[in-house]
């Protein structure tokens, strides 16, 4: 059994992550401190509110970070609160584009009036501490090349002490960019998201106070989706999740069993 | 069901299978979807670069609108290129001494405040066995300092300061199991996306949600 075929476990683990999608059988998704902190921030803002969003990610942690982005893009669009989307990453605007059309397509909402879509820029905390100190600085135009300064939402929106609150997306190091020179010199408010596999590291800076919270991986994506009662990608993937986490359970129970069997034999 | 018809997802169909098939063994399909990545990954960045970057950073100001202090930068940047010719290689140090004296500046102090200080900050915390939360900062504070004798190489452990290194290590040891459930969490996360993509996108198969 301890000889088992590493690819026999992947075909069981891929039919157990297949599968659930045909079966649904509606698990619970119970809702973590870190996600609902967020989503009580958001809760309390107003129309006047600006909300930054930053799809900092390519397209290989993609599948784990948009559904966050969507979901907290669907939020503030409910909300009315004004979003700004934008990327640190060179591919990011590339992936957010599809997904701020179709949410703002279900909510009616223009861009440029409720919402702005910013291009990518070079150098990331030059980006940042721009930003901070001047938008137009760092955006003079938006994504689809409109001066800035004729985009209706910018009216009152200058510098950090406009942005209510700015959440980073991330698979790498960038939310330590908007932490180091955004929220430390400028005490801008802010939360994050991040793929499963950083997300650990977080908690040492949700706890000190620095993140107001935090969305780990497809789970955190599937709890906002709860959150907003839209049920969409996370939660659909979630089923396969804990069913895939079963399996590799019984793998390494099976697995250590072998062992300790094989260690009495000898 | 319903196939879809769109080129470009039977594409991303064919690279998806070719990098999945490295887990039966590595094979030429694979090894294709590796180099298209790469030199897709390539060509993207230098057009959206090109676009987004040089010509409205340097070219427009510099050529329409008379900005000529941003040929300074640009020489430093040229600088730096000159690191691919062995003979003028040595003036690329110019433009790294530059690039690492500024993002130093800008780096240190605000990390130090970050990172350092401010989880400082976060051990100072009330102590008490009487609720909840007071439990929690003991184990806070009680982690922070086990780990970091653990971390103190300078004195041999041994006796008690051996017996604290270890209760360190359980520490570590508990962290280090969080992450790995989040990678797996991580790495399967990303197979779902896939899942989901020729679920949904190239069978056109209605999922609920």
């Amino acid at each position: 059994m301890i000889q088992i075929d590493r690819r026999i476990i992947y075909l069981i683990i891929a039919l157990s992550m297949v599968l659930p999608f045909f079966f649904q059988m509606g698990l619970p998704i119970p809702i973590t401190k870190e996600v609902k902190d967020i989503y009580d921030y958001i809760e309390t803002l107003t129309p006047d509110d600006v909300v930054i969003l930053s799809g900092d990610f390519t397209p290989s942690v993609s599948p784990e970070l948009s559904p966050m982005f969507e979901a907290l893009f669907r939020h503030c669009l409910k909300k009315n609160v004004k979003v700004i989307a934008m990327s640190l990453f060179i591919q990011g605007p590339g992936l957010l584009a599809p997904i701020i059309q179709e949410v703002a397509t279900d909510y009616q909402k223009v861009n440029g009036v409720d919402y702005a879509f910013m291009p990518w820029v070079v150098g990331w905390h030059i980006v940042v501490i721009n930003m901070m100190e001047d938008i137009t600085r760092a955006f003079p135009t938006d994504y689809y090349g409109t001066n800035i300064s004729e985009l209706p939402i910018f009216q009152g929106i200058h510098n950090y002490e406009d942005y209510d609150l700015v959440v980073s997306f991330t698979g790498s190091s960038a939310y330590s960019t908007w932490l180091v020179y955004g929220h430390e010199p400028y005490g801008v408010t802010l939360a994050t998201g991040v793929t499963a596999v950083s997300a650990a590291d977080l908690y040492p800076y949700i706890q000190s106070g620095q993140f107001i919270g935090m969305l780990g991986g497809l789970k955190g994506a599937a709890e906002y989706e709860t959150l907003i009662d839209e049920k969409r990608m996370a939660t659909m993937g979630m089923e396969a999740q804990n069913w895939a986490h079963v399996v590799i359970i019984l793998f390494i129970i099976i697995g250590n069993i072998g062992y300790l069997a094989m260690g009495k034999k000898r | 069901m319903q196939l879809s018809i769109n080129p470009w997802v039977w594409i991303g169909v064919f690279f998806t299978f070719s990098v999945l098939s490295f887990l039966y063994k590595d094979n030429p399909f694979y090894k294709l979807a590796e180099h298209v990545t790469v030199g897709v990954s390539i060509g993207y960045g230098a057009v959206i670069i090109y676009s987004n970057s040089f010509l409205p950073r340097f070219y427009d100001p510099v050529f329409h609108q008379g900005r000529f202090e941003l040929i300074i930068p640009a020489i430093l940047g040229l600088m730096m290129i000159l690191r691919i010719v062995p003979k003028y290689s040595w003036l690329s140090r110019y433009a790294i001494c530059f690039s690492v004296g500024a993002g130093s500046g800008m780096a240190i102090p605000r990390s130090m405040q970050a990172s350092v200080l401010r989880q400082l900050e976060a051990t100072m915390l009330d102590l008490s066995f009487s609720s909840g939360q007071g439990i929690n900062n003991i184990i806070i504070f009680v982690g922070v300092l086990v780990v970091l004798i653990y971390f103190f190489f300078s004195k041999e452990h041994k006796g008690v300061f051996g017996g604290v290194a270890k209760i360190g290590i359980w520490f570590l040891m508990i962290g280090f199991g969080a992450t790995f459930g989040y990678t797996v969490m991580a790495r399967l996360s990303l197979f779902i996306g896939r899942v989901l993509f020729i679920l949904q996108e190239f069978l056109g198969i209605g999922l609920a949600g």
